[in-house]
């Protein structure tokens, strides 16, 4: 077992990320290979195609599909307004002129004489790629996107819902398993990334969206109050795309589960600066966690490659977190790794390790029930 | 090992293969078995697990190959590494392997969505293509689908497939409803999950008449491949054209999008088949070698896999999302609680459950480790694997919208085309595989699992892929059949035993049947069983008993309501199963009672260790 280990969460004061920032088409790169960026800046602009609208001209004209062109007013690629005639018949008697009007104001995109259709496109609607974070571009591909390096602080969540956002940072419990009430949100706290402490409820998540804070870092939330937050029970562990009003980033899992020690004191740590946050979660392949990051000063970052952690496996001494029942948040530290296999109470014989807590008390857990808690 | 092999495949070595080291990289974890030759056969001798690192920091699924064959370094005492590379072929006794082979599903497999003209018809044929090369359809479009044409459009710029399989029309019918279907998904400008630069796989399969449009309307904006006709005429379907091109194009295109697959592809001796492909090869030769009907599963981390074989028709469906890790909140929302909770043997609350289920989605390759939460997860495990089938049933059906031949006694059948080819009453065996099958504490604990979720009627074998082999297996029947036969015969397949199940419901204590059962040592047992009962009696691997049955009147054994049924019933390592539960199995509404008639049964066959 010299190399198995299960991947950990990354809590660091020091590190140096890169975000890679692409466009979901290519577009236009609007920086260049050393400029300093801001979280908030367009770093690439594309133009998503606007929606297709299909009108089946040949069924409304009541001809055969390869006439419609004999119909049609308009040209393939030209531009058409809203309720503009878009193709007429011509009959004798003007009393049974037939007028297809514009649905959209857009351009005529194709048409078929086999199917006797037209398909309309609105306007492209402008897509502005933020850099995300504040740092350096280091990398630039042409009509396709940008790398931004930053040194910064990083705190991985395991779990969050809700896009990118910055915000100022502010602490709002005194400890780390203490619980983000309502009475804890003020008003000042508009437009900031609030840190919370175990736990939050539906309620503390109401006056928070009321307020208008931009994220909510806590330990943990009851699954129940997710599912009122959504409105729907969520499958499968992809997200980022939702808008509850805020960004919602779980250091530590379902439940009310205190902040890790470490978690919480480096955030305090940089109480007041500014963070880029977001919730995007996919635990699938291409693994995404949520991510609150705090570019140090002058965004300059360190020469070199972001260090990608290399590890050989766990390590006696190396810090862990239970990540399953009976023990679930517990935080210690591995004091044995037995490699014989033993059996757990579910009978399963499994490879376990100790860990020893701060209090002095062992367990025994398999070694895939801990994480290691990255970045020490 | 002669199921149909995928289209793709390079030659194997050309020396002895001796020592085949085989990884299956799953969405949770990587399993690797090795086999050795002794003496005359292959047998398989160590096995490691590591966890699928397709997680940051490393974001490369060989990471996890390279651990998991570490672990079997480590257990067999075997040399197979040279740093990250594989010893291939052996150097000595002790040193490097002949092969190295893989299977993958790890990358949430091969998403695709399928276009047909008639939903039920063209729609469904292509549909089975698809779920026949292992892929998970996330949606099937169709002109009769009842969405609005923009609704269309925006499901496939939405949704983000893979790869699409077009289908429609008879050869030299009609083509307007195809080329429509074309200029949808021209319109759209799909653009693949993985790799914004490539252009999105697209296999059309339809009308050949249409094939000149469609290449004109998609040539430019698809990676475009043409393709037989899946339904050339109403009455047939050809799939395997289909079929054998969706697996070159995902082993062209998609797989190697996945975080580390060029480096695995480099690696293996053989190309890598998507795991459902490699199980869906064993089944199939289980069902034709022993001449059964069978229904095979393969319950994963996200995704369960349901395979049948029923009079040679093979099928395979790939419910996405029913899984025991990644997916294993979507069975919550899929199931319901109160159908999870059914299985559950104590009381919990619903607000400690779903925090469990949520967490285990977060961190999907945590095991349990108390047995509340082993129980929990079997809970959920039988409610995947009943949805599942269900899915199953649905698509494995005859053609629909033929005219079929009928005699003067089929008009009195109400007997519609399409009609499921999945007969619980045909059913000879059922296969399981997957995690939470194959390293279930006790076997008794798979073959309720089944039992639960399938509901066998009458007489039915239930067997488990030992310790989760089946697509190494598969993988290896495509390079030595006999190392796979071997294997497969001596490792891999575990018997459970027989379940005997009566069909029908009565009040609870009342007879079902009479039972009179010869074991083969010579001792008999007479006995009742009565409604609500679970019994089982011990009969090892390969033993043989005669079940002579005398059910109620109203009570069917498979042969209809009332007749008696004398036959010889195979044992397993777990015995043979009375089950006088019911069918349709009825479990009571009321929680306490429930939660004693589940603790009754769990009992009768010692399911849990009683504290």
């Amino acid at each position: 077992m010299a190399h198995s280990y299960t991947p950990g969460l990354t809590v660091t004061e020091q590190t140096v990320i890169r975000r890679r920032r692409q466009l979901p088409l290519p577009g236009t790169v609007l920086v260049a290979v050393g400029d300093l960026v801001q979280s908030n800046q367009p770093v690439a602009r594309a133009e998503l195609p606007g929606k297709v609208y299909p009108l089946n001209l040949a069924n409304q004209l009541g001809v055969a599909p390869d006439e419609i062109k004999e119909y049609l007013t308009k040209k393939e690629g030209e531009l058409v307004r809203k309720d503009e005639v878009l193709a007429e018949n011509k009959p004798l008697i003007k009393w049974f002129k037939t007028e297809i009007l514009s649905p959209i104001t857009g351009t005529v995109e194709s048409l078929s004489t086999i199917t006797g259709q037209v398909l309309l496109r609105e306007p492209p609607r402008v897509l502005e790629l933020l850099a995300y974070v504040d740092g350096t571009i280091v990398e630039v591909q042409p009509r396709q996107g940008v790398t931004v390096e930053a040194r910064c602080s990083l705190v991985q969540g395991i779990f969050g819902i809700g896009g990118e956002t910055s915000g100022v940072l502010a602490i709002a419990v005194a400890k780390p398993d203490e619980v983000l009430t309502p009475a804890h949100l003020k008003a000042d706290m508009k437009g900031k990334i609030v840190v919370g402490g175990s736990f939050l409820s539906a309620e503390t998540m109401a006056k928070a969206k009321d307020i208008g804070v931009a994220g909510l870092v806590v330990g943990g939330i009851h699954d129940k109050d997710l599912r009122a937050l959504l409105g729907y029970d969520l499958g499968v562990a992809i997200t980022g795309t939702e808008q509850v009003g805020f960004t919602l980033i779980l250091t530590e899992g379902f439940g009310a589960i205190p902040m890790a020690q470490k978690t919480f004191a480096l955030l305090s740590a940089h109480a007041g600066e500014k963070a880029a946050v977001s919730g995007a979660t996919q635990i699938r392949a291409g693994v995404i966690r949520p991510e609150i990051i705090i570019a140090k000063a002058s965004g300059s970052a360190s020469a070199g490659v972001a260090a990608v952690p290399q590890r050989e496996g766990i390590r006696i001494g190396d810090p862990v977190r239970i990540i399953r029942d009976p023990l679930f948040g517990k935080i210690g530290e591995v004091s044995a790794l037995p490699s014989d296999l033993q059996k757990i109470p579910t009978e399963s014989d499994a490879r376990v390790l100790e860990v020893r807590f701060p209090d002095g008390q062992v367990a025994v857990i398999p070694r895939t029930n801990i994480e290691v808690i990255e970045g020490a | 090992m002669s199921a149909s092999r995928p289209a793709s495949e390079k030659p194997a070595t050309d020396y002895p293969l001796n020592v085949i080291v085989a990884t299956d990289c799953g969405s949770t974890t990587t399993k690797a078995i090795l086999i050795e030759k002794v003496g005359d056969e292959y047998r398989q001798t160590y096995r490691g697990e590591a966890p699928t690192t397709v997680e940051a920091p490393f974001e490369d699924v060989t990471r996890g190959v390279l651990n998991a064959i570490a672990e079997i370094e480590e257990l067999s005492g075997r040399k197979i590494l040279d740093g990250e590379k594989i010893l291939a072929p052996c150097r000595d006794a002790k040193t490097g392997v002949d092969i190295y082979i893989s299977t993958s599903s790890a990358g949430g497999g091969l998403q695709m969505m399928v276009t047909g003209v008639v939903q039920n018809m063209t729609g469904e044929s292509a549909q089975r293509a698809a779920l026949g090369a292992g892929a998970i359809v996330i949606d099937t479009l169709a002109s009769n689908d009842g969405r609005l044409p923009h609704e269309k459009i925006e499901r496939i710029r939405t949704m983000r497939p893979d790869m699409i399989l077009m289908s429609g029309g008879t050869d030299g019918g009609a083509v307007t409803h195809v080329v429509e279907m074309a200029e949808y998904i021209a319109a759209a400008e799909p653009r693949p999950r993985f790799g914004a630069t490539y252009k999105l796989p697209l296999i059309y399969a339809g009308n050949k008449e249409a094939q000149p449009q469609v290449r004109k309307i998609l040539g430019e904006k698809a990676a475009l491949e043409v393709t037989d006709n899946i339904r050339p005429v109403l009455e047939k379907e050809n799939l395997a054209p289909a079929r054998n091109k969706i697996h070159d194009l995902f082993l062209e295109h998609v797989m190697q999008q996945a975080p580390g697959y060029k480096k695995l592809i480099e690696m293996a001796g053989a190309p890598i088949m998507p795991t459902p492909a490699a199980v869906g090869l064993i089944m199939e030769t289980i069902a034709k070698r022993e001449h059964l009907n069978l229904i095979g599963v393969d319950i994963g981390g996200a995704t369960t896999d349901v395979f049948s074989v029923f009079d040679n028709a093979f099928n395979r469906t790939v419910s996405a999302n029913l899984g025991m890790s990644y997916s294993i909140s979507n069975v919550l929302a899929e199931a319901g609680l109160a159908n999870i909770m059914r299985w559950v043997p104590f009381t919990i609350d619903e607000q400690t459950l779903r925090n469990r289920i949520k967490n285990k989605m977060v961190r999907p390759t945590t095991i349990p480790q108390t047995l509340d939460e082993l129980q929990i997860e079997q809970a959920i495990a039988r409610e995947a694997l009943r949805l599942a089938l269900i899915h199953h049933k649905s698509l494995a059906t005859g053609l629909k919208g033929i005219q079929q031949e009928r005699t003067i006694s089929d008009a009195f059948e109400q007997q519609t085309s399409g009609k499921s080819l999945v007969d619980m009453l045909k059913l000879d065996l059922i296969v399981g595989s997957g995690g939470i099958l194959s390293h279930a504490p006790r076997r008794i604990q798979s073959m309720l699992m089944m039992v639960d979720a399938y509901e066998p009627l009458g007489c039915t074998m239930l067997s488990v892929d030992s310790i989760f082999m089946m697509p190494h297996l598969g993988v290896l029947s495509t390079i030595n059949e006999k190392a796979a036969t071997d294997v497969f015969v001596r490792d891999c397949m575990v018997y459970l035993g027989t379940c005997v199940a009566p069909i029908g419901q009565l009040k609870d204590g009342e007879r079902l049947a009479d039972y009179d059962i010869a074991f083969p040592d010579g001792r008999t047992v007479k006995d009742q069983l009565k409604m609500g009962e679970l019994r089982l009696f011990p009969l090892g691997l390969d033993q043989k008993a005669k079940l002579t049955m005398q059910p109620v009147k109203t009570v069917n054994l498979g042969q209809g309501a009332g007749v008696p049924v004398s036959r010889e019933v195979l044992g397993g390592v777990a015995g043979l199963l009375l089950d006088g539960r019911g069918r349709p199995l009825q479990l009571p509404v009321d929680e306490s009672t429930r939660v004693a008639a589940l603790t009754k049964w769990f009992h009768a066959v010692d399911l849990y260790p009683r504290s």
